[in-house]
């Protein structure tokens, strides 16, 4: 049954060589492109990071291989292929900062353990204080990500033009530029080689990927999960997991169930590429919009998100206008590049800007609502996800991240560049 | 970009209001509901894909409060009205 059956080829300098010298005819496909079987253990919707990412802990760590991830379009065509790539730890809360923290340990190992360059590369991150109470917050954030063991500095003015040569603090400042907060271990990361790195590993471990396969409903047996409707047809399940990003109102309707999440756009845009000269992430906290320079040389920039709720995958101009100007009042040497590419996504963002991974009135189905930064989080979210679905209850690390919070009035506020409540 | 009819100014780009939540009537009677019940009024909304009636703030313009319904996938505004009469 040729491909099918091929354990999963390594990719090594050696094979590169090989491979190369016999005109790359040698290449398998990454993962099989299955039918789907009428009945899995676990079905997960949602093919992007956080989806696949589940599927292959589920089969690598708990041994649960009768797996399928189903996907209505391609996989990591979300938001996984829409975002900006940085992934940092900079959180305030308790419980949020070893879940980041724990993130980022997974993202440094993760190209060696899943044999494909993710290009985790670190870059640090320096975000501007503009105004007392942004460097009060970063104070109070640094202390309490210190107590975690991560490293968060604040520094002053001469230091962020000592960092950043290309950047001098404007003369006439809108907001008052106090100084900046600087993540030296942030990273950023290849976004679609995470969903196809995960996505060949736990095909190669039996996980059925399936594309073009949406989720039209959830069925149930009693107050039991017993599979799913989709447009292929009638798929049961065990369990029922799911990882749909700016779709999760939508998907757990079919359950039934409400969720504490409102639909927001967030949008990215980059420019024509240039000679490299900008090696940190910069966040502008005051104007709620980032920059950086991606490796082929594009200045990535991006906005908070859209003020009201839209499944319309685009954005509205305003924010372009708004993050261009602060841009340009930061770097006014900037004013004559030329943008290229403008994009949106959608994602859910809940009301107190953690992310969900949680059990749901419907056993057996659960949910992994990566909220406003789920780059960052996919692979510790994919592994509590896939923990919480092995063992049918919550890892210590992710018991904060539960629905049950709003009821007991537990909220793990945080704010991030692109949460405006 | 959205123009929405205000009714008490005419059409006005988006920018000029802000946009609260959906248009969810308050409990009757708050003191009675449970826990749950309180979070779903709060929190648990339904955050449709598709038409959805919302409560909107002419911040930048009459200052008044507007109901507003509109399409979730494509951003066409149906209909505007005042929201107290
Ligand atoms: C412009 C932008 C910039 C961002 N920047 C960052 C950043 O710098 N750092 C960071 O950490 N995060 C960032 N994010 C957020 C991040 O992209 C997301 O939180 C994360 O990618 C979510 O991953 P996911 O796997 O849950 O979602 P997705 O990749 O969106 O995957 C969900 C999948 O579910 C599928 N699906 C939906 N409904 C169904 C159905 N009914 N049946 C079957 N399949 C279905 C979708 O097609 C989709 O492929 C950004 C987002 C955007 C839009």
């Amino acid at each position: 049954m040729g491909v099918e059956e091929l354990p999963v080829q390594r990719f090594s300098f050696l094979s590169l060589l090989r491979n190369a010298l016999r005109y790359r005819k040698g290449w398998q496909r990454m993962w099989r492109n299955p039918e789907p079987k009428r009945r899995y253990d676990v079905v997960i919707i949602g093919g992007g990071g956080h989806g696949l990412g589940a599927a292959y802990y589920l089969a690598k760590e708990h041994g649960v291989r009768n797996v399928a991830v189903l996907e209505r379009g391609w996989l990591g065509g979300g938001n996984t292929a829409r975002n900006t790539m940085t992934i940092r730890s900079n959180y305030v809360r308790p419980p949020s900062v070893p879940f980041h923290e724990g993130s980022m340990a997974l993202y440094r190992e993760l190209s060696r353990e899943l044999n494909y360059n993710l290009m985790v590369g670190r870059r640090g991150m320096i975000a501007f204080l503009q105004g007392t109470a942004a460097a009060r917050t970063a104070a109070r954030m640094a202390n309490t990500m210190h107590v975690y063991g991560a490293n968060y500095e604040l520094i002053d003015v001469e230091e962020i033009a000592r960092r950043v040569p290309a950047f001098r603090p404007p003369a006439r400042p809108r907001l008052p530029l106090l100084g900046g907060v600087c993540q030296p271990d942030a990273m950023m990361a290849r976004h679609d080689a995470m969903a196809w790195g995960f996505a060949r590993m736990a095909d190669s471990m039996g996980v059925d990927i399936i594309q073009n396969c949406e989720v039209t409903g959830i069925r149930r047996d009693g107050n039991r999960v017993t599979g799913v409707e989709t447009g292929r047809g009638r798929i049961d399940a065990g369990k029922v997991g799911m990882a749909v990003a700016g779709h999760g109102s939508v998907v757990a309707e079919m359950a039934g169930i409400r969720l504490p999440i409102e639909v927001q756009p967030l949008q990215a845009w980059v420019s024509e590429p240039v000679k490299p000269f900008l090696d940190q992430i910069l966040v502008f906290s005051g104007y709620g919009c980032y920059m950086m320079q991606s490796d082929k040389g594009e200045l990535v920039i991006g906005g908070p998100t859209d003020p009201y709720p839209s499944y319309a995958q685009r954005g509205t101009f305003p924010i372009v206008e708004q993050v261009t100007a602060a841009v340009l009042e930061m770097f006014p040497a900037l004013a004559r590049m030329k943008l290229l590419r403008h994009w949106a996504g959608v994602l859910d963002i809940v009301y107190d800007g953690s992310p969900i991974i949680s059990r749901t009135p419907l056993d057996g189905f659960s949910v992994d609502v990566a909220g406003a930064g789920g780059f960052k989080t996919t692979p510790m979210a994919a592994r509590m996800h896939a923990w919480l679905i092995a063992n049918d209850e919550p890892h210590e690390l992710i018991r904060d991240f539960g629905l049950d919070r709003f009821e007991r009035g537990r909220l793990v506020f945080e704010g991030g560049v692109s949460f405006n409540r | 970009m959205m123009l929405i009819p205000c009714p008490f100014c005419g059409p006005r780009n988006e920018d000029e209001f802000s946009c609260w939540s959906e248009a969810i009537p308050r409990p009757a009677d708050p003191s009675s509901l449970s826990d749950a019940q309180w979070v779903d009024f709060v929190y648990n909304h339904r955050n449709p894909k598709g038409p959805v009636r919302e409560q909107w703030w002419h911040a930048r313009g009459c200052r008044r409060w507007i109901l507003v319904e509109r399409d979730t996938r494509t951003h066409d505004v149906l209909s505007a009205s005042a929201a107290a009469p």
